[in-house]
């Protein structure tokens, strides 16, 4: 008993196998999580609250803020929801609740999850593990840096146009935003309902492929759900052998990508022809210049709705008023941030008379397109490979004050996600001493491939998860 | 593709939001630079081409007519800034 945890490179299976062989128990192992908070995140500030008596005996977990938790404050990094105190819990919640995993607490986001740098959090930004004077992406930041910096063995967090995958790339870590439809959204805090989706974020593909297999699978609390086609395979192997990839040109040349990002998907590539796969170039013509602009149409509209509901009345604050109209205005003038207050603003414009076909419409209409084009380049490829993110994480401040300069950070992530295809990020290698992440996208429901591919790759790259500056 | 301030404190209204003077005009000017930049989806001639509401293609999900556990009403007002009698409490409306 007692074996000395190092949660800094200690992995979700390795710690299932301690467990199960009666190495550490489950109070010893949160234990050694619970002291890796105390360490880290009084820089780091991953956290917005911990949980002191979670249950369960298995790996322990940490949830985005998004997520609600029965009996655990959920506000979604937002004012407009502190104070919430779910009375249900999420389907992902209980799913992982069910397999055992105790909840360590609830991790930091940009305000309803819009942003990407975790910036807009009402409740101060979150550090990069790398370097605290970076951003550690967003908006799923706070998951993304506790598992970089070893607070969690895994976490859950949210993506609707990158914000697992985002993160993961800026903290050195591996993020899955899976299919839309694979993962329940009952009782995740709403932001855009045609492009929310829950994923796991872990130091390797394997864990993510485990937590995935724990979280995935219709749910009839959630519609939009559906079945898996087939189940989730734990990947294996060291060969890329039949596995085609294509490198769609336009995501791999964008202007504002970074030469040492480049360089480092360009290395990631080749030793990825040299472990048997096919690799060749493709295109997607309209889904860059166009995924972006029909991103921020759609998203936004979909928000306007989706925050409406955010009105005093039956949860969070209230700021008081003469009349109900008064009251509601008020109150949520004062509950939202800035970033909130755009998109509601954005979309409700985008969905008003006179302008609704104009932009919803034609977004909706560009969405197909960009659709259509992921499609044909399935029938060629197994899997699309290009950077992650543009950039390495950047320094703190430096964006916040442009929004069209945050939204570029997700012009990699954007069209897949509005394609509704699944995405995987690893960590290929260092630029400037800072993480680059490799995305792989897949066909719908191509979990399976992109956790081989992943898991190939993963390997042989041999990229160290823990930050230079903590290494001993 | 600018919007005017009248535009924005028209669809501040829509959007049930009390702006204070200084978020009218930055929003004024950032929601500007931003519709220009998804302006240019109108570049493109998509009448032919249906839109897209949802990207899975589900049709007619039924589920079986069972009674479930529901909420307790204590639970439904547990959250609420004020609630009275099984009901939640606010200003009256005004005409």
């Amino acid at each position: 008993m007692g074996a000395v945890v190092d949660t800094l490179r200690l992995t979700a299976e390795d710690a299932k196998g301690l467990l199960e062989r009666g190495e550490v128990s489950g109070a010893e192992l949160r234990e050694a999580y619970r002291g890796a908070i105390a360490e880290r995140d009084g820089e780091l500030h991953c956290f917005l609250r911990t949980v002191d008596d979670a249950g369960g005996g298995g790996v322990p977990i940490a949830l985005k803020d998004v997520i609600s938790t029965k009996g655990v404050e959920t506000t979604a990094g937002s004012k407009i929801l502190s104070g919430y105190v779910p009375v249900f819990d999420s389907t992902v919640a209980a799913r992982v609740k069910a397999a055992g995993l105790p909840l360590l607490g609830k991790t930091n986001t940009d305000e309803f999850a819009m942003g990407s740098s975790t910036e807009n959090s009402a409740f101060g930004p979150t550090r990069n593990p790398w370097d605290p004077e970076r951003v550690p992406g967003g908006s799923g930041g706070g998951s993304s840096a506790a598992v970089t910096a070893g607070m969690t063995p895994w976490a859950l967090g949210s993506d609707t146009g990158g914000s697992i995958k985002q993160p993961s790339a800026l903290c050195g870590n591996v993020g899955l935003r899976p299919t839309y439809g694979t993962v329940s959204r009952y009782g995740i805090v709403a932001f855009a309902s045609s492009l929310d989706q829950v994923g796991p974020i872990a130091k390797t593909v394997r864990d993510a492929a485990l937590l995935y297999s724990i979280i995935a699978g219709r749910d009839p609390c959630d519609s939009t759900t559906a079945e898996l086609p087939e189940a989730v395979r734990l990947p294996e192997g060291d060969s890329l052998e039949g596995v085609r990839i294509g490198v769609p040109k336009e995501l791999n040349e964008a202007e504002g990508i970074e030469p040492g990002v480049a360089e480092a998907v360009g290395r990631a590539l080749a030793l990825a022809e040299e472990l048997g796969a096919d690799v060749a170039e493709c295109s997607l013509p309209r889904s860059v210049r166009y995924g972006m602009p029909c991103y921020y149409l759609i998203a936004p509209a979909e928000a306007s709705s989706n925050l409406a509901r955010y009105d005093g009345v039956r949860y969070g604050p209230r700021t008081d008023g003469a009349s109900y109209q008064e009251m509601v205005d008020r109150t949520r003038d004062d509950g939202f941030g800035d970033e909130p207050k755009r998109r509601i603003m954005l979309g409700t414009y985008a969905l008003s008379a006179g302008y609704y076909d104009a932009f919803y419409g034609q977004a909706q209409r560009v969405r197909t397109l960009i659709i259509r084009e992921h499609r044909e380049a399935f029938e060629r490829f197994d899997v699309l490979a290009c950077p992650t993110s543009p950039t390495v994480a950047f320094r703190i401040g430096e964006r916040a004050a442009d929004p069209l300069a945050m939204y570029a950070s997700d012009l990699l992530t954007i069209p897949s996600c509005l394609a509704g295809l699944p995405g995987l990020s690893i960590p290929c290698g260092l630029s400037e001493g800072l993480p680059v992440g490799l995305q792989l996208i897949g066909p719908q429901f191509g979990e399976n491939m992109l956790f081989r591919a992943g898991h190939v790759l993963e390997t042989a790259l041999a990229f160290d998860t823990v930050p230079v500056r903590w290494r001993s | 593709m600018p919007i005017s301030r009248e535009e924005v404190l028209h669809v501040a209204r829509l959007a049930r939001l009390a702006l204070s003077e200084d978020e009218v005009e930055r929003l004024t000017s950032d929601l500007g630079k931003i519709l220009d930049a998804v302006g240019i989806v109108s570049e493109l001639e998509l009448e032919d081409v249906a839109p897209t509401a949802h990207p899975l293609d589900l049709v007619n999900v039924w589920d079986e007519d069972v009674p479930r556990e529901s909420l307790l009403l204590a639970d439904v007002f547990a959250n609420a800034p004020a609630a009275e009698a099984n009901q939640f409490r606010v200003p009256a409306w005004e005409q």
